[in-house]
């Protein structure tokens, strides 16, 4: 610009500059969230070929893809993550159906909310993995202990989350419900449900974090087969490339599970 | 006619730890069929308290009162709630039509009731949009409209615009003024703006601060349809407006001593 303010300037072309500055800044930092794993890998790979770290503990991760595919067409990871997928499924609809349900109870009736909430206080802090001795006893090595455990694990995050959610509430949709005269059960299906959806799904996420946790730990006691058995024998055989590619199937599968729950969390709330 | 509101002596105290809080005390009036009144107080003086009476959200203590009803079909409130009032899980239609579905209403007359109130308000093309994506004045309307919609005997109103701002304020008020004259229901409004009881009235209904009494009553004889402009500029209502005031000052100090 001159003194004189004879050249100007277009606003509309100043900001659009500025819009087009900013859509590639954040195109840019959109780009580090790729960049960051790319890298680890990278250093990783480098690091263990020069052998700064020990080969023996680390293997490159181009080694590991190598076992991976050598797994993959074996048969051996469709076998182990079918058998852990089908525990994991099993474990986590039987821990979070009665989650939800007594959930929904503890929040809608006082008295049963005042009897039962202190026997989860007490029992949740129970690793159930520290019980895995006793399941396996009575249940015994099939799957049906691992469904055990996940289930056990599961159910008290969705519990907590499905009562606080009822209990959450805002008062004001109560007043609304009781001064249109909706009855008990149009109460529950237009008010409490709806309203207790939103921290009840997170609790559901968590519960799906926690069944994968488990699933690892429950599979390296008394299995034959799994993510988990994959897991604790490569490492007991020394195979860690084998034990590496478990570990890099539950990452996998945790990722998916969360896009999944994610998706129908924005099918289910379609109002936030 | 029998009036449509009667209250006799209703007397409501709360009881806590600390000791017990008279919140109305011998409330006694009638309330005429059509009739718009608005009751106002200040801040604390149990004027939510006797709305949410009559509405059937809170029991009274003591006296008693009556709701005439004209339809035995039809219920006998329903209330316009202050800001957060409506379900943000469900739309706008389908929360203008809540009271009719809870009543179980056949589907023709739902459809029918609901798609005229939405009408009216102004809601038609946001009829399936949720409450996150509306505006303060337009969730005020959904409300409003629900409360109409559900064809009640008598209308609660809690400080429905106290969260809006003054030009949002206006319009709805005219807004409702003109759905409440094609409908002639009667109608008790809680506000503590004196200027909105001015505007909506055709009685207001002074309180006292705690315990809440009625200690005078203003005829606001001007004619309908009202506008904002005329009630603004009218000589009288301000000499009312002022007059008004000093009653709510003297209550004001009195609950501050």
């Amino acid at each position: 610009m001159t003194q004189s303010g004879k050249i100007v300037q277009d606003p509309v072309r100043v900001e659009r500059a500025e819009w087009k500055r900013q859509q590639t800044k954040a195109r840019l930092q959109q780009l580090l969230t790729i960049v960051s794993p790319v890298f680890l890998l990278v250093l990783w790979e480098v690091l263990s070929r020069t052998g700064v770290m020990d080969i023996r503990f680390f293997p490159p991760p181009s080694a590991i893809l190598q076992t991976f595919w050598e797994l993959l067409v074996s048969g051996a990871i469709a076998e182990h993550v079918g058998v852990s997928l089908y525990r994991i499924a099993l474990g986590f609809l039987a821990g979070v159906i009665p989650g939800i349900i007594i959930g929904l109870m503890m929040g809608l009736f006082t008295p049963i909310r005042h009897f039962v909430s202190p026997l989860v206080m007490a029992l949740m802090p129970i690793p159930t993995l520290a019980l895995l001795p006793i399941i396996i006893i009575l249940f015994g090595i099939g799957d049906l202990s691992k469904v055990i455990t996940i289930a056990g694990s599961v159910f008290f995050p969705v519990v907590i989350n499905t009562a606080a959610g009822v209990l959450n509430i805002d008062k004001i949709y109560l007043d609304v419900a009781n001064n249109y005269g909706a009855s008990k059960s149009q109460f529950f299906f237009k008010i409490a449900l709806p309203g207790a959806l939103p921290v009840m799904l997170e609790g559901i996420q968590m519960g799906q974090a926690i069944a994968l946790l488990t699933i690892v730990a429950a599979e390296m006691m008394g299995a034959t087969s799994g993510i988990g058995y994959l897991i604790w024998t490569s490492y007991k055989a020394f195979l860690l490339q084998n034990m590496f590619v478990g570990l890099i199937m539950i990452s996998f599968f945790g990722y998916l599970f969360s896009l999944l729950l994610r998706g129908l969390q924005k099918k289910l709330l379609p109002w936030r | 006619m029998p009036p449509k509101i009667e209250i006799n002596d209703l007397t409501k105290v709360f009881v806590k730890k600390t000791g017990s809080v008279t919140a109305l005390q011998n409330i006694s009036m009638t309330i005429e069929d059509g009739e718009f009144v608005c009751l106002v107080g200040p801040s604390g003086c149990g004027k939510t308290t006797l709305l949410r009476i009559l509405a059937g959200l809170e029991k009274h203590s003591a006296g008693n009162f009556k709701i005439n009803a004209e339809q035995s079909k039809r219920p006998l409130q329903s209330m316009v709630f202050q800001e957060k009032g409506i379900l943000p899980w469900m739309t706008v239609q389908d929360n203008v039509a809540f009271g009719l579905a809870m009543r179980k209403a056949p589907k023709d007359i739902i459809a029918k009731q609901t798609a005229y109130y939405l009408e009216k308000t102004g809601l038609t093309q946001f009829a399936s949009l949720y409450p996150s994506e509306l505006s303060g004045g337009m969730k005020q309307r959904v409300s409003i409209a629900r409360a109409f919609a559900n064809d009640p005997e008598i209308l609660l109103m809690d400080e429905p615009f106290a969260a809006l701002d003054e030009q949002n304020k206006f319009i709805l008020q005219e807004e409702l003024l003109s759905i409440w004259a094609e409908t002639k229901k009667t109608v008790l409004f809680i506000t503590h703006s004196i200027d909105e009881a001015l505007m909506l009235s055709d009685r207001i209904l002074l309180m006292s601060a705690q315990p809440g009494q009625i200690i005078q009553e203003v005829r606001i004889d001007r004619p309908r349809p009202r506008k904002i402009e005329e009630i603004r500029k009218d000589p009288e209502l301000a000499a009312q407006f002022v007059d008004i005031w000093q009653h709510l000052q003297k209550e004001v100090q009195k609950s501050r001593t």
